[in-house]
């Protein structure tokens, strides 16, 4: 509970945060801290120094432009817990942890430490957003598809920066979140969010994602393929629903088994579907 | 001394606690806020193996350091070895030395190898990892089972991982076996639970030219002087003990730790104070543990539900060494083995084990949850064998409320009880036949809800030394509580107690007792506790004891200052001292309300003694000591109902239903607060928390992210209701309720489930019943039907 030592910098521009990460390997970026520094108190993490960027301006904004939300790195969970325009991203960030821990946690932040129990991930992926950084070779936007590449592990330099989320507005779209937790405030066990776009009562279009089946976030893609083009009623959701943890080697945690994970994964991935469908 | 007297009706009111304004707005001082100058922090150098050699210790990077004062290991301390307070005559008792740190070789995981002293609180954390600590794993015993075998040994110089055996019975349970019609057999697993108060322990100590102070966040702090004086090897009243504001304890402070050994011992060394504060993730892995027992149970009845006989055959993990109490807990258990129930033929037999876990002692309840929960659970198992309402073969075996006192098969008294009047009482609450319809209706929406009942009583009011002594059952204990009452000139009131309160609420419960006995106001009767330099001599605060043991210890104490208002106003008024009355908060005579004295005249006149009858001493306090004749039994009924979802395995309690009998309630609220916490305590062991270790010793439940405390998210809104029967043992009537929701709830759960659940095929559980293992029971139960 008590962090080893470490540097402390506060910065007023991504282009000095950019700067001090190039020239320190083992420096970290701090946002909230709320993944990065309970990591530090158990000792399991000991950076050199952090790099606060809270007090960046302008990097907490949210914005619509072109069919995209385009939401600052910096912009709180709570942020968007507030924002119900905003659809499946607002229903999942109303869902991580407690009230404290959303006003703190932010978007970049629970993105960039790439952790597969996290919530937001499932909704980049799903949403296929891009994750917009700058690094010392200047700005880049990277797909959803490519940017949880392990466990904690991202498409992102150790001196880049993350700036921007931008994530598909899916207007129209139906969609619905289910989080299978012990305690409300827990890590999902297993966590499926779902787009649904449907055409007289036909499936068009759907995307899933899911928290917590692997080493990165993933999405259900047999039972999205086994879905569109089909009639959105229940016997058909129930079928590609059962495809959900195809592909999917979870790992075995304290509270649950692999198998029981990939029942989890297929059941709320049936209940999250008739949600969205308005079943 | 007079009887009870009728008082000024501070005892009954809902007065809101006295303690909250420091608490609720941060103004009290824990042992963390308390700071001396010249101050060395510790951190201790903890085994990552459950089970080595210590090869060798290498500090010297650590000395290095600029903050760093002194790093110290085992050889280097020479205090006397942790005790094991429970000594029974004529049972062999296997133990084994426990050091504070250790010698030789590490035994669990987080036993301690070294400490690091220093200025800074921080830095003797850093360069507690540049101890160089080379360990040679040993084969590591890491469960019940593997303990039982005697394969590898935790202890090897003994040849056995056995600790001890013990029995206790009553009537001839084979031949009550053998009377019934259906005996049923359940193995009953009860598993292994952290206390997890929201304050972790902490210590300091201070020498002072030979003069030891010790702030301790501890439950006992008069035990722990009496055992620092001895394991120091000094003069008792050379030490005092403080525990300050505690933060909650659950049992888990009810120990003597090494921790809190070294400091004493480093200060004496250094001559500087010392100071350690846990950290959460020591609190799961050296804070010791409770429960962790596995029973095999067998229960007799004939076919018209009269129960013959009850068998438990307990083998409980003690983990690695024998601390405080810990062989003792499971005794306390086998106590109340037969519930509520008028059953002839009682036996428990209780093996101990050791295994290179952290040891185990009292977590709330000790021993009696575990006891609750076999007899509660398997009495749904027999009523479900029976084909009986299991409400309707309660009833059939309670012990009638016109046979109390009741002495059980054991030969323990139960000193009153209502016990289907506490079950009519919960059933004004919960109708049974409007459940099943809506259960039935819900099942076929997919909905599974279930209801499930605990009828319980505990024994509480530690301890009668009659009962527990030597003449008694030969627990060697006699836990006796004392008082002192003192009234200052102007008419306020300060009371030292030997208990130790540390979130119960007493400070008010006790300042209620005695105002209602001096006729004055209770917000201005101060009661002051955990200090070791003031006041008698106490016992501390466990097991249930604070109100019915300490509060009726505060109760004569206050009737013996009221004895001498008598005289004193009787002297003065010119009456006869029966004739005066405590009333509307004066001492007045019968007949005559107009003529008589507030407490502050009869203080001024008992200061200033000018006016006091010939002989008599001046002052006004007194101070009483009082052994209870007999333990007191709580008892009461709860209902839980929950939703099961058959497809996921979750578990979300709906209701639970409480109604408990303390006896007379001197404070209905905080009542209601204790029995909150109980049930909220209960619901985390019976669905979410648990300590686990895995095959290597190794502990999993490191922190709060993998122990699943619940919170207020998981938990219904509580419905509580009482019922009143006063026992004999003491004057006020009461009995204890600080474990009582504990006790209680989990086989109420537990059997909620299990009823949600028969359509499935899911006939029996054991805790806790987290999603996963519901599912799997819910599979298991389809291959069978299948």
């Amino acid at each position: 509970m008590i962090p080893p030592e470490f540097d402390y910098v506060r910065v007023s521009s991504v282009e000095e945060a950019v700067s001090v990460l190039a020239a320190d390997e083992e420096a970290k970026l701090l946002a909230g801290g709320h993944s990065l520094v309970p990591l530090m108190k158990l000792r399991l993490a000991a950076p050199t120094q952090l790099v606060d960027i809270g007090r960046v301006p302008g990097l907490d904004a949210i914005e619509r432009s072109n069919g995209d939300w385009r939401i600052g790195a910096l912009a709180r969970h709570a942020q968007l817990q507030d924002r119900p325009d905003m659809g499946l991203a607002s229903r999942v960030a109303a869902s991580i942890a407690d009230q404290q821990v959303r006003n703190r946690g932010t978007i970049g932040g629970s993105l960039a430490h790439g952790d597969p129990a996290s919530d937001l991930p499932a909704v980049l992926l799903a949403c296929e957003g891009r994750v917009v950084a700058r690094g010392t070779g200047g700005e880049r936007e990277i797909a959803a598809a490519d940017f949880f590449r392990d466990y904690l592990t991202t498409a992102l330099e150790p001196s880049e920066v993350v700036t921007e989320i931008r994530l598909p507005a899916l207007e129209g779209w139906g969609f619905a979140h289910r989080k299978f937790t012990r305690r409300a405030e827990d890590w999902a066990m297993v966590g499926v969010c779902v787009a649904v776009q449907a055409e007289g009562g036909v499936c068009r279009d759907v995307r899933i994602g899911f928290t917590n089946m692997g080493s990165t976030p993933l999405r259900a893609t047999a039972t999205e393929e086994a879905l569109r083009g089909q009639p959105l009623e229940a016997a058909s959701i129930e079928r590609a629903a059962a495809q959900a943890a195809e592909g999917t080697d979870p790992p075995a945690d304290l509270n649950a088994t692999p198998e029981y994970k990939r029942h989890l994964a297929r059941v709320l991935t049936g209940r999250a579907l008739r949600e969205a469908a308005g079943l | 001394m007079s009887a009870t007297v009728p008082g000024n009706g501070a005892v009954g009111r809902r007065m809101r606690r006295k303690e909250d304004p420091r608490l609720i707005t941060g103004r009290a001082s824990y042992v963390d806020d308390i700071a001396l100058a010249g101050t060395l922090w510790c951190a201790f150098v903890r085994s990552p193996e459950a089970h080595a050699k210590i090869v060798s210790i290498d500090a010297s990077a650590a000395l290095e350091r600029d903050d760093v004062v002194a790093v110290f290991t085992g050889e280097d301390v020479d205090a006397g070895a942790l005790p094991c307070a429970w000594v029974p005559p004529g049972v062999e008792v296997n133990t084994s030395e426990h050091l504070c740190v250790a010698k030789g070789t590490v035994r669990h995981v987080g036993d301690p190898v070294a400490v690091v002293l220093g200025t800074d609180r921080y830095s003797v954390v850093d360069a507690a990892e540049d101890v160089v600590v080379d360990l040679e794993p040993l084969p590591v015993v890491a469960s019940l089972e593997a303990a039982m075998s005697d394969g590898e040994l935790v202890h090897p110089e003994s040849g056995t991982n056995k600790i001890h055996e013990w029995s206790l019975g009553g009537g001839d349970v084979e031949a009550g076996l053998s009377q019934a019609d259906v005996v049923i057999e359940r193995t009953v697993v009860n598993h292994r639970i952290s206390g997890a108060p929201i304050e972790p322990r902490a210590v300091l100590a201070e020498d002072r030219a030979g003069q030891l102070t010790v702030w301790s966040s501890t439950q006992v702090p008069h035990f722990l002087r009496l055992f620092l004086a001895l394991l120091l090897g000094m003069s008792e009243e050379r030490i005092r003990v403080i525990a300050p504001e505690v933060g909650g304890g659950f049992g888990a402070k009810l120990q003597i730790y090494g921790e809190e050994l070294f400091c004493a011992w480093a200060a004496r060394k250094l001559g500087r104070p010392v100071k350690w504060v846990e950290t959460r993730s020591e609190h799961m892995m050296v804070s010791h543990h409770g429960r962790d027992q596995v029973a095999k149970v067998r229960l007799g009845a004939t076919r018209d539900g009269k129960v013959t006989a009850i068998h438990a055959k307990i083998d409980a993990d003690m983990g690695a060494y024998l601390m405080l109490l810990t062989p003792t807990i499971p005794s306390l258990g086998a106590f109340v083995m037969s519930g509520v129930y008028a059953i002839p033929n009682v036996q428990t037999d209780i093996t101990g084990w050791y295994t290179n876990k952290m040891p185990t002692d009292a977590i709330r309840g000790a021993g009696r949850p575990e006891a609750t929960h076999m007899i509660e659970v398997c009495m749904d198992q027999l009523a479900a064998e029976l084909g009986m309402d299991p409400l309707e073969l309660r009833r059939r075996n309670f012990i009638p409320a016109d046979d109390f006192p009741h002495e059980t098969a054991l030969g323990i008294v139960y000193d009153s009880g209502d016990y289907a009047g506490a079950l009519d009482k919960l059933l004004e609450h919960f109708d049974v036949g409007a459940f099943r319809r809506e259960q039935e209706e819900l099942r076929a929406k997919g909905i599974y809800r279930g209801v499930g009942f605990s009828t319980y009583t505990e024994i509480c009011g530690l301890a009668p030394s009659r009962v527990t002594g030597p003449q008694g059952f030969g627990l060697q204990t006699g836990l006796w509580e004392s008082a002192m009452v003192r009234v200052h000139i102007t008419g306020a009131v300060t009371v030292y107690t030997g208990t130790s309160p540390h979130g119960q609420g007493l400070e008010t419960t006790l300042a209620q007792v005695v105002a209602d006995r001096l006729g004055c106001d209770p917000e201005h009767v101060e009661v002051l506790h955990g200090d070791t330099g003031t006041g008698p001599q106490g016992l501390g605060t466990y097991g249930s004891r604070s109100t019915a043991v300490g509060g009726e210890a505060a109760a004569r104490a206050a009737s013996k200052v009221a004895d001498k208002c008598r005289a004193i106003v009787a002297h003065m008024l010119e009456a006869a001292p029966e004739d005066i009355e405590v009333r509307d908060g004066r001492f007045s005579v019968k007949g005559s309300p107009d003529k008589g004295m507030a407490l502050a005249e009869i203080a001024g006149a008992a200061y200033i003694p000018d006016p006091l009858p010939d002989g008599m001493e001046p002052g006004l306090e007194e101070t009483a000591f009082y052994d209870p004749a007999n333990f007191v039994f709580p008892f009461g009924a709860h209902a839980c109902v929950v939703d099961v979802d058959g497809e996921t395995g979750k578990v979300q309690v709906v209701r639970h239903i409480a109604v408990d009998d303390c006896g007379p309630a001197i404070n209905p609220m905080l009542i209601d607060g204790q029995v909150h916490g109980g049930i909220a305590f209960a619901i985390g062991q019976a669905l979410y928390e648990q300590v686990v270790y895995d095959e290597d010793g190794q502990l999993v439940t490191g922190t709060f992210v993998d122990y699943a405390l619940p919170t207020a998210a998981e938990l219904p809104s509580f419905e509580t209701d009482r019922t009143e029967t006063p026992t004999p043992v003491n004057s006020l009537g009461v009995k204890g309720v600080g474990e009582a929701g504990t006790i209680a709830a989990t086989p109420a759960i537990v059997n909620a489930v299990v009823d949600a659940l028969r359509p499935l095929g899911v006939t029996y559980m054991d805790m806790p019943l987290s999603p996963v293992r519901v599912w799997q029971a819910i599979e298991e139960a389809k291959g069978v039907t299948a």
